[in-house]
């Protein structure tokens, strides 16, 4: 077959100079992409954006964050924070659902690395996240920060840790306050039954708190623990199986959707009127219980966060602000988001970086700091500067005119309920608390 | 002997509920053996809408209790219908007589978008429309107490089981549908309209995932994913008793319920593994469930 070539002159013409713009524009773009990166500093926030936990944690936990985020590059922060941006850059926040488990996080925190040049990355609910999470880190060398996740076992299973920090207490801390609480409220309760979510973190709280009851009320006794799935949603037979049991307390690690199903049911089952209910998470639920949970049910908020917040100039801007934009004050999963924004700016502002602070300059200014937060003053004082020291608080439950409040609300100093550095934290429990210190 | 009454009463009341999510399975399956993936999503659907709709009921100052269970049988009858009509019209009437196995890829791709789309309308906070529940209070036998409202699920369950086996059973279309079981072919050739009886049991099994959606609704947080948890419970409780017997879901119900009811009373540890332990016990010794049929393969 013959074939004629035309003259294509003029579609060269068109193609050299189609590819010469689009170069041109990419390269353009290129250099303002990267002029944009250096005015900027581009922080990872991995929350739940999906899924059971969304909706009471990782939600308001995003609100938390953006908020000061906002702040942040407006200047509007009360002191020390009041200038702008994060050592004079504008702070951008790149926000990825942490549904889906650890494998897919681990990809998403290498895609949040490696292909969106994130400077840090700030997030993490799941303890099983944090666990799979927290070597990767090491590993890529970037500066990260746990903000909630409370597995004890993270800085335990860190060889010298470098770049992770966590800004929140661990579970330990959560059930050495509860035990202490009971030990000083409800010192009469014979019968000790629980309730804890069938993954590490209900079954190590369940153990850090009936190891730490040993040691606090030894006259009672643990007289059945129901271990549900995740997610389970209805609780009906677990209800049957501790009332046989007639308990004084039950105690609860359930979070989220999980910990209020369970409260409606318990309560309209008539559990809650037989037992005290202790649930160390139930502050996320303070402000959405709405009744449903009986007066005097003890809750927990993880630390002086959400409606334990002490009353600063930060905390003080954090509720009013929150509240105006949401409706409602912030529960435990907002401010400790805020926190760990707070411990973003104080360790960009203080790394003595010119232009955007590399992860080893981050890690040097947080490391041992002490910064004052939307919870006072948090003191990075455990595993070698990386984990943050503070007061564990419980208080009771009200609700009355429509408006819930906390009562006899009774806190105890962080050496008092965490372990200090070189103790194994259940061997320090079983050893009776050596080297704490309540006073 | 206060354990053992538990034990019953938690275990007939867990597969009341197991039952009613597990029949529009098992009535889809037997008639036109499709294994409805998406049934999962017709439940969670059923509870959003009565959620929803009960959590506006009670925020505009409503307090009738019969309301409340007005409200979720016609959420849950219209959603699961329409829904049901869309998918078996809109999708599966183009793949009948396909493999089984394409049909349940095709039916776990509509569990995947029906997921999103609710996340679309209902966002990620959990609903809570606990009121109903609340308000009915319970029944105390010593410690022991006894929600009036499982105890409803519990009636309801055994009306629509009894409903299901008295169509099937005792009516023309059931005969129809049971022919259809028998041999499609041969019933066309007869001239049954088996599209138009397809169309039929995809809208009453869907219908009845948006029912047993909308009756937990009052029990649970709804909250997205929770389609998919309860879809693996039904395909246990289903597999037991044998795929496509109404009976045999039954059966299967009350065997799962009361294993699971007796491990959280006497060892909460093993809850979940009991569950799958029943089921593969009973296939190890009848492969197709209690009151499946081994069917022999045309080629």
């Amino acid at each position: 077959m013959k074939t004629t070539q035309q003259p294509r002159t003029w579609q060269h013409v068109l193609f050299s100079a189609t590819t010469s713009i689009f170069l041109a524009s990419a390269g353009l773009l290129g250099l303002a992409a990267n002029a944009s990166a250096q005015d900027s500093f581009k922080v990872g926030f991995v929350t739940f954006l999906s899924g059971g936990a969304s909706g009471p944690f990782g939600v308001p936990a995003s609100q938390g964050a953006k908020l000061v985020v906002k702040a942040i590059n407006e200047g509007t922060l009360p002191a020390p924070y009041d200038s702008q941006g994060v050592n004079g850059l504008s702070l951008q926040m790149v926000e990825v659902d942490e549904a889906g488990g650890p494998t897919k996080q681990v990809e998403e925190y290498r895609n949040l690395v490696q292909r969106q040049n994130v400077n840090a990355v700030i997030g993490y609910i799941s303890s099983g996240d944090c666990l799979a999470i927290a070597p990767v880190a090491e590993e890529m060398e970037t500066f990260t920060i746990a903000f909630d996740c409370g597995t004890s076992r993270m800085f335990e299973e860190l060889d010298s840790p470098k770049y992770v920090f966590r800004t929140g207490l661990d579970a330990v801390a959560d059930n050495v306050g509860a035990a202490r609480y009971l030990a000083e409220t409800h010192g009469d309760a014979k019968r000790i039954a629980g309730i804890q979510q069938n993954y590490a973190w209900g079954q190590d709280s369940w153990q850090d708190f009936t190891l730490a009851m040993e040691q606090l009320m030894p006259e009672a006794e643990i007289v059945n623990n129901q271990t549900p799935q995740i997610f389970q949603g209805s609780y009906g037979t677990e209800i049957s199986a501790l009332q046989t049991r007639r308990p004084d307390i039950v105690h609860s690690s359930m979070w989220g959707g999980d910990m209020e199903s369970f409260v409606a049911q318990a309560n309209a089952r008539g559990l809650l009127s037989q037992a005290t209910a202790l649930l160390t998470t139930g502050e996320s639920g303070l402000h959405r219980f709405d009744g449903q949970a009986p007066n005097g049910t003890i809750i927990g908020g993880r630390g002086p966060f959400g409606g334990f917040m002490p009353e600063n100039d930060l905390s003080e801007w954090f509720s009013k602000a929150y509240e105006e934009e949401h409706g409602i004050p912030p529960s435990y999963p907002a401010s400790k988001a805020a926190q760990a924004i707070l411990a973003l700016k104080y360790a960009a502002d203080n790394s003595g970086a010119d232009g955007v602070p590399s992860s080893e300059q981050l890690a040097a200014a947080l490391k041992g700091a002490e910064f004052p937060s939307v919870s006072g003053t948090v003191n990075m004082g455990l595993s070698d500067g990386h984990q943050a020291v503070q007061p564990m608080l419980y208080g009771e439950y009200h609700f009355e005119d429509g408006k819930a409040e906390l009562r006899n609300v009774k806190s105890y100093p962080g050496d008092c309920v965490s372990a200090p550095d070189g103790y194994n934290a259940q061997e320090w429990i079983k050893a009776g608390f050596p080297d704490s210190s309540c006073d | 002997m206060l354990t053992v009454w538990a034990i019953l009463i938690d275990g007939f009341i867990y597969a009341s509920w197991l039952f009613l999510v597990a029949a529009g399975l098992t009535v889809i399956y037997g008639v036109m053996r499709i294994l409805n993936m998406a049934h999962g999503s017709l439940y969670a659907l059923g509870a959003y809408a009565a959620a929803s709709a009960l959590g506006l009921y009670y925020a505009g100052g409503g307090d009738q209790l019969w309301m409340a269970f007005v409200i979720i049988a016609v959420c849950a009858i219209t959603i699961g219908a329409i829904t049901g009509l869309a998918i078996e019209r809109g999708l599966l009437r183009l793949m009948y007589g396909r493999d089984e196995i394409l049909m349940l890829i095709i039916t776990f791709a509509v569990l995947l978008i029906l997921e999103d789309v609710m996340k679309l309308i209902w966002g990620t906070t959990p609903y809570f429309a606990y009121q109903p529940y609340a308000a009915m209070g319970r029944i105390n036998i010593d410690v022991l107490t006894v929600s009036r409202y499982d105890l409803m699920v519990l009636v309801v369950s055994i009306v629509i089981g009894a409903s299901l086996w008295f169509w099937l059973e005792r009516t023309r279309i059931g005969k129809i549908l049971r022919s259809i079981i028998h041999d499609r072919e041969i019933s066309q050739a007869m001239g049954v309209n088996v599209e138009r009886m397809f169309t039929i049991t995809f809208m009453i099994g869907a219908t009845l995932g948006a029912i047993a959606g909308g009756i937990t609704a009052p029990i649970i947080s709804v909250v997205p994913g929770i389609g998919i948890e309860v879809i693996v419970l039904a395909f246990a409780v289903v597999v037991t008793g044998g795929l496509g017997s109404i009976t045999g879901a039954a059966i299967g119900a009350i065997i799962v319920g009361l294993a699971r009811a007796t491990s959280i009373h006497t060892m909460p540890e093993l809850e979940l593994f009991i569950i799958y332990a029943v089921m593969a016990a009973v296939l190890v010794f009848r492969p197709h469930g209690l009151f499946g049929q081994a069917v022999a393969r045309k080629i």
